[in-house]
């Protein structure tokens, strides 16, 4: 069973959430997808004990056999190569690595190498498994390194996935396969927006998904009437609390300052549990 | 003209906030919403629209099932698992590279446009207003906010604005490094807690790496003021410039409720201190300091 967290807004919850989940049943794998900042270590304190460079394959140019005919360039959708008179460019940033130059070169004079653009790590937090991936500052693509932390998801075990923030391909691919997506929302006209989308980005995957307030309170109706309106569940709410935030800012899950969140969190696992096992909506 | 971007690793500590308080401080200049996957600064500033367009990036591969003569070339070649076995196009899934027209014998795969996302321009009650919003699970959203940034600079030619003001996503990947290039200066909101420290290193760094000074804000300092303490201690070991913190305050959130930039919405200690935050940018972007 794979369990993915997501949202459209940054910053409403989702770690803390995905870590938490994962601690009430003490021994799921949790793959932290947000490769851009990946921070759920920061809370879960695992053991890493493996590094794997996630690299992409990029076009290398053999100047002797390249004739200069442009093909290459003509192929490539990504503007990651450009052919001169008596040279090629290779933009390797620019490269997607699908293979398509390659492919067209009627000289066989482009060979393929791998280029590193992030990193995976893996290791153990008690009984939980941990692995995160890291892109590399500066790289602008996430998705291969999303790929490369999905590639230990183990079948066998209850998978908690950690995505990034947003509605674009990093989030699609994170939550990609998931049995259910819980969305962590905010109760203010942000978090409806940015849930609205999230929502959207879900129907269009055809993917089954429920909805969590977090920082519960005053707004919260509002929260409501969207998930009646789009028959969504309410699969939960986490009460608004400067206490929370102080632990949370203090590098503490949040579920050891206040016990009864961990009550809480093993509530809302249980009923995700349930809409994913009845894969309804 | 000068455009300040405001940007922060770690999402949710408080950039659309900060940024609609400078659209109201600042009193007129052009504003970006370059945060084109959740796009928030519009429920503060309701800009009324003028123009709305869609936005046509990236390509999508058909395979013509007619001259289709199933050899199967395309499931071969295509890295990205968007040829299903039965060889149809898994749309969620191509990237519109075209490595199946490329081995296609039959030339039965094409490469079609796709429209990812939709763009909108109108005047805010501080300026004209630019923002963005891609369509949901599409992919370029780095064009887009190029699109954005180019479009809102050329509002303010038209208008004779000298400033900027530009809202960037969270992250530190594509859509984040297309908000960066050529800014004249980032300010990065921070918060005191381990995954904002940390979000904030990477931050900086790509502000290095794309050599975009950049100058630093803690908000909410008060929930960890011993971590906030470090952030300042951390930046000045890399001589990058703090402003005064931004403390813990519930306003906050009643300001967004009420779909008013905070400064507009009362003079709370997050507020007062905000404004504090718009004079010391303000100074040194007119300073135009270097890192």
């Amino acid at each position: 069973m794979v369990i993915s967290v997501a949202s459209g807004k940054g910053g409403t919850g989702k770690t803390t959430v995905a870590v938490g989940l994962a601690i009430v049943t003490g021994r799921a794998q949790l793959l932290d997808c947000d490769v851009e900042e990946p921070n759920a270590h920061l809370f879960l304190h695992p053991r890493l004990t493996e590094r794997t460079p996630v690299t992409i394959l990029v076009p290398e140019v053999d100047a002797e056999r390249c004739s200069h005919c442009g093909r290459c360039a003509e192929a490539c959708q990504f503007h990651a190569i450009a052919v001169m008179a008596k040279q090629v460019l290779v933009f390797p940033e620019l490269c997607h690595g699908c293979g398509a130059c390659a492919l067209a070169c009627p000289e066989d004079a482009i060979r393929e190498v791998p280029r590193e653009v992030g990193a995976v790590e893996s290791g153990k937090a008690g009984k939980i498994g941990f692995v995160h991936g890291r892109l590399n500052v500066g790289e602008p693509m996430a998705t291969p390194v999303i790929r490369a932390v999905k590639a230990h998801l183990d079948s066998r075990r209850l998978t908690i996935i950690d995505a990034a923030p947003g509605t674009a391909c990093p989030v699609v691919e994170a939550v990609k396969g998931s049995d259910f997506c819980l969305l962590v929302t905010e109760p203010t006209p942000f978090g409806l927006s940015d849930l609205r989308l999230a929502v959207e980005v879900m129907e269009k995957m055809r993917l089954p998904c429920g909805v969590l307030i977090n920082r519960s309170g005053e707004g919260d109706g509002q929260i409501e009437e969207f998930c009646e309106s789009r028959g969504l569940p309410l699969l939960g709410r986490i009460p608004f609390s400067r206490a929370i935030a102080e632990a949370y800012a203090h590098g503490q899950h949040p579920i050891y300052a206040l016990p009864r969140l961990g009550r809480r969190l093993e509530e809302i696992l249980e009923r995700t549990l349930d809409c994913a096992r009845g894969g309804r909506r | 003209m000068k455009e300040l971007v405001v940007i922060s690793g770690k999402g949710g500590t408080g950039k659309t906030t900060i940024l609609a308080s400078f659209a109201a401080l600042a009193g007129r200049s052009v504003l970006a919403d370059c945060d084109v996957d959740a796009p928030d600064l519009y429920l503060l500033l309701h800009p009324e629209i003028s123009e709305q367009e869609e936005f046509r990036a990236g390509k999508l591969a058909v395979i013509d099932a007619d001259r289709c003569t199933r050899c199967g070339r395309c499931l071969e070649v295509c890295r990205f698992e968007a040829i299903t076995p039965d060889l149809n196009v898994e749309t969620l899934n191509c990237e519109g590279c075209g490595a199946c027209r490329v081995v296609c014998p039959a030339e039965a795969a094409e490469l079609v446009e796709r429209t990812a996302g939709d763009w909108f321009q109108g005047q805010a009650k501080y300026g004209p207003m630019v923002y963005a919003r891609l369509r949901p699970a599409e992919e370029n959203s780095g064009k887009l906010v190029a699109l954005v940034r180019k479009e809102a600079r050329a509002q303010a030619e038209r208008d004779g604005i000298g400033l900027l003001l530009t809202d960037g996503p969270p992250g530190i990947g594509c859509p984040v490094i297309a908000t960066l290039g050529n800014a004249d200066m980032a300010l990065i909101v921070t918060e005191p807690t381990p995954a904002g420290v940390h979000d904030l290193e990477r931050a900086l760094a790509l502000c290095r790496h794309f050599r975009v000074p950049a100058i630093v804000c803690v908000n909410k300092f008060d929930l960890n003021p011993g971590l906030e303490a470090k952030i300042h201690e951390f930046c000045a070991e890399f001589q990058i410039a703090v402003t005064q913190s931004i403390p813990f305050d519930e306003s906050v959130t009643k300001a967004i409720q009420q779909g008013v930039p905070l400064v507009e919405f009362g003079h709370g200690p997050a507020s007062r201190a905000v404004a504090g935050v718009w004079r010391e940018v303000q100074r040194r972007l007119m300073e135009e300091i270097r890192i």
